[in-house]
């Protein structure tokens, strides 16, 4: 037993974080968020390059995957900079397609690859004006949707894009598999995780920098006191995720969900809190951050819905 | 990353079960909290001791089994699951323990600490006086040199079972010099108050000390006042160098907040009853995610701890990030038993039942062992860099 990232677990996980900070996201993010997926299509590709949605493809369809405690380390580092797409989308299509084989011969290569992107409606198709590949989940039947309705309705993160999957298409299961499900609350999770650990970052280091009554507000013990409450939230949420992604059950994997988006959605509010009135803006990078940890809350699992399935596995006493 | 026990973890905690199953009491004993109570806890030490399962993180030389600090996790997880008493010696074994073995000599160790496991002799802790609570370095009860020792003056409180303990531990201001909380104006450098202070062990049932118990919230006496009238302390029962008292003191603090004071396996059995509660109450929907938090946190609380346990095997020391796990524990402690008391209704304020008596206990958890409040200005100075600020 060593509950810790192994030495290559932590190479992968700096690498991503390199690769990312070198790539800019913020500017990735803009563009993204008005509707102009270049800059974005060409960060996924590196991202593919370096291996991220491999993990999620079985070997027969030259993926490596799927390798859950890899992909939570990868989608911690997508959060932490707030990389836009529908990342865990593509995680849990390649799960969806990996049982139909017919599918997954011809798409999972290329999601594995990078030169497809696939998405969920659920009943929103997260970035479907962007993906090429798009499934849908309706009264618990998977289908391969013939693409989405023209526009897209806004998100409370702008880089959200939310399309309308058209009616019909091609039954691909009639029923979802709880692991792909698992798979995408996990992957959800690690993002809201990576989330909140950025959000932590740029606050203290704006609170360190920014002077008032002469000293920097940081100083203060209420601001001192509301990040620290931040560190211990994302702190003991960071191992249940861990956790989750190596036993893989649905209550561990419900569990990591819950923990990890209130820890960042609380880290988010702390973080508004303490920029004041520049955080509130469009204009400051923060909000890249601050609305999508308000999305990621609901996606795939609402609080409410996580926890149920989180009792749900503890069996009633006889 | 790796949560698969090896077959010796596997083996040690099957023979850990076996052993609990045979012997935790069938009726719990009665508040340790309370003399009768404290009795029967200090003979139920004695019967863990008598198979070597009191403190099975010791050495074998002083009745432990050496069992590494993985497989003291997987005891207690063990030990909470089965329902076993609390630990009338939990003082002495994870505060006083862990700063011999860094600070004591053998002979000390070899002197104190069997007894201790066994249970013949439980520890109090004597750190807080009236006027020194979170500002600790301000005491000043003084250890004044005499032939062979020392001769303790002064008063300390919320000393942890005092009330019917055998002996305390605690830190005394040994330098004669005074040392200003403040900037004197005759002195150019103003001395620290955390030099001259020394860290030594003292009997409770000897000329010159005063016991007087306190009643916590429910009044049963779980601390007391004690007053120190030139009690003598031989050199032997020194911990280390006169002087260095609060480093060797803070040592103890990074091992109180860290790893032993509570074992994950505690909450794990807690959250469990607290499932059957909610369960055996028709699953009220009310309370619904309070209940699955309680399930969440525990989970969170083992995990976190088998990561820091993972760190130090590493050979990391875990330092400042105890804070954090100082201040979930106690926070969560309290949730839970919240959550108990409001599932049982109109029992819920009934003082005579374990929820109760655990919602007490809990209370204390966000003040003792260095306040949340410290524990919070360490986190935001020393693992997130902000500057010091006022308090």
């Amino acid at each position: 037993m060593r509950f810790l990232p192994t030495g290559e677990q932590r190479a992968f996980a700096r690498s991503l974080d390199a690769l990312l900070t070198a790539a800019g996201t913020p500017s990735v993010v803009r563009s993204w968020s008005a509707g102009h997926h270049a800059a974005g299509r060409a960060l996924w590709s590196r991202l593919a390059e370096a291996g991220v949605f491999a993990l999620a493809v079985p070997e027969a369809y030259e993926g490596v995957g799927p390798l859950p405690v890899e992909l939570a380390v990868a989608f911690v580092e997508l959060g932490r900079h707030a990389v836009p797409g529908p990342l865990v989308e593509t995680v849990l299509a390649a799960s969806l397609l990996a049982d139909v084989p017919e599918q997954a011969e011809r798409l999972l290569p290329r999601l594995a690859s990078g030169t497809a992107l696939a998405t969920v409606g659920a009943p929103y198709a997260l970035d479907g004006d962007a993906a090429d590949v798009v499934l849908t989940i309706e009264d618990g039947k998977v289908w391969r949707s013939p693409g989405c309705r023209p526009g897209v309705r806004p998100s409370l993160d702008p880089a959200r894009r939310l399309a309308t999957p058209l009616p019909g298409g091609a039954l691909l299961s009639p029923a979802v598999p709880p692991d792909a499900l698992a798979r995408a609350r996990l992957a959800t999770a690690a993002q809201a995780l990576g989330v909140g650990l950025a959000l932590l970052d740029k606050t203290v280091a704006y609170v360190k920098q920014r002077v008032q009554f002469g000293v920097p507000v940081g100083s203060f013990q209420a601001v001192r006191h509301r990040l620290a409450d931040a560190k211990i939230a994302l702190e003991f949420a960071r191992p249940v995720l861990f956790g989750a992604a190596l036993t893989m059950t649905s209550a561990d994997v419900a569990a990591a969900k819950a923990a990890a988006c209130e820890a960042a959605y609380a880290t988010a509010r702390t973080a508004l809190q303490l920029h004041g009135a520049i955080g509130y803006t469009a204009e400051h990078d923060l909000s890249l951050w601050l609305t999508k940890a308000r999305a990621l809350r609901t996606a795939w699992g609402t609080p409410t819905e996580c926890r149920a399935a989180v009792l749900s596995g503890v069996r009633p006493p006889a | 990353m790796d949560l698969t026990p090896s077959p010796v973890d596997e083996a040690f905690r099957a023979e850990a079960r076996a052993w609990l199953d045979a012997h935790v009491p069938a009726v719990p004993l009665p508040s340790l909290e309370t003399e009768e109570g404290f009795a029967a806890h200090r003979l139920w030490e004695a019967e863990l001791a008598a198979d070597r399962w009191s403190v099975v993180s010791w050495p074998t030389a002083y009745g432990g089994r050496d069992s590494g600090l993985i497989r003291w996790l997987i005891f207690e997880e063990e030990y909470y699951a089965a329902g076993a008493p609390g630990r009338v010696s939990q003082n002495g074994i994870s505060l006083l323990a862990p700063t011999l073995f860094e600070y004591g000599t053998e002979e000390q160790r070899s002197r104190v600490l069997p007894p201790m496991a066994s249970g013949e002799v439980i520890w109090a802790q004597a750190w807080s006086e009236p006027e020194a609570g979170s500002d600790l370095a301000s005491l000043t009860s003084k250890a004044v040199r005499t032939a062979g020792g020392w001769l303790l003056r002064g008063q300390k409180t919320w000393s942890s079972r005092a009330a019917f303990a055998d002996r305390a531990f605690g830190l005394f201001r040994s330098d004669p010099e005074p040392a200003p909380r403040s900037a004197s104006l005759t002195r150019a450098v103003p001395r620290s108050p955390h030099q001259g202070l020394v860290y030594l062990m003292f009997d409770l049932r000897v000329a010159g000390v005063t016991v007087r118990p306190i009643g916590r919230l429910d009044g049963k006496p779980a601390f007391a006042e004690l007053f120190l009238d030139d009690v003598f302390v031989p050199d032997e029962d020194v911990i280390g160098e006169p002087g260095q008292g609060w480093r060797i003191a803070m040592s103890t603090a990074g091992t109180e907040r860290g790893l032993t004071l509570r074992s994950p396996g505690r909450f794990l059995a807690a959250a469990a009853r607290l499932v059957e509660l909610w369960h055996a109450r028709g699953c009220p929907g009310d309370v619904r995610d309070r209940v699955a938090d309680a399930l969440i946190g525990a989970r969170a609380y083992q995990l976190f701890t088998y990561a820091g346990a993972s760190r130090f095997l590493d050979g990391e020391s875990l330092g400042p990030e105890s804070s954090l796990n100082k201040v979930f524990w106690s926070e969560y402690d309290i949730a839970l038993h919240e959550t108990a008391l409001d599932l049982l209704g109109d029992e819920g304020e009934l003082a005579d039942t374990d929820w109760s008596e655990g919602y007490v206990f809990s209370l204390a958890g966000p003040v003792y062992a260095g306040t949340n409040e410290i524990q919070r200005d360490i986190i935001a100075e020393r693992l997130l860099g902000l500057p010091k600020g006022r308090r």
